[in-house]
């Protein structure tokens, strides 16, 4: 396994909520991961925003290592939940919100 | 190159065959759409599995040439 996929992985356990995304959820540098950051706030969940603007080889890497194309990526509690239209659309029915109590996460 | 919407709704349809397919032009510029999926082909898949299936059908292209497609994909039931 390389290096990064290892990096991956220990991001991903080490925090029950993390969003690979453009920017910081302060200063978004895209629309997309703007959506999925605001959203986030918005259930008032902690979250660990991971930019991945800051590597290539980690804005490539996430690409590879979800087999997902686009930029930003939720994972919660080490799983991939999915991108921008599956986060709003999840949020919008109401799933997200339970996703997050099942887990116990909401505070 | 961006892709026009004739190319998209070709790969997808030629991936979804028995597909409704609502392909947008959201803003006018060949560079942002919206594409709305139902096929039975997504019965019994995930909402990540069906997005995924989607993706392949684009053959990579999607964040690439390809720079936004909001997607909605639902089961046919």
């Amino acid at each position: 396994m390389s290096d990064i996929n290892q990096k991956i992985k220990d991001i991903i356990s080490s925090k029950d909520i993390v969003l690979f995304m453009k920017g910081t959820p302060d200063a978004p540098q895209c629309g997309f991961s703007m959506a999925v950051s605001n959203i986030l706030k918005n259930l008032n969940v902690k979250f660990e925003g991971v930019n991945v603007l800051s590597s290539d080889e980690l804005r490539q890497g996430i690409k590879d290592f979800t087999d997902w194309p686009t930029i930003p990526q939720l994972y919660v509690k080490g799983e991939f939940v999915g991108g921008c239209d599956i986060v709003k659309e999840m949020f919008e029915k109401g799933e997200l919100k339970k996703l997050f109590e099942d887990k116990s996460l909401l505070s | 190159m961006p892709l026009t919407k004739d190319e998209i709704s070709k790969m997808i349809m030629s991936a979804f065959p028995d597909a409704t397919l609502e392909l947008k032009d959201t803003m006018g510029d060949n560079n942002h759409y919206s594409a709305k999926i139902i096929s039975k082909i997504f019965n019994g898949k995930s909402r990540v599995e069906q997005h995924k299936m989607v993706y392949k059908a684009l053959k990579g292209k999607m964040g690439n040439e390809l720079h936004a497609l909001a997607l909605t994909t639902e089961e046919d039931k």
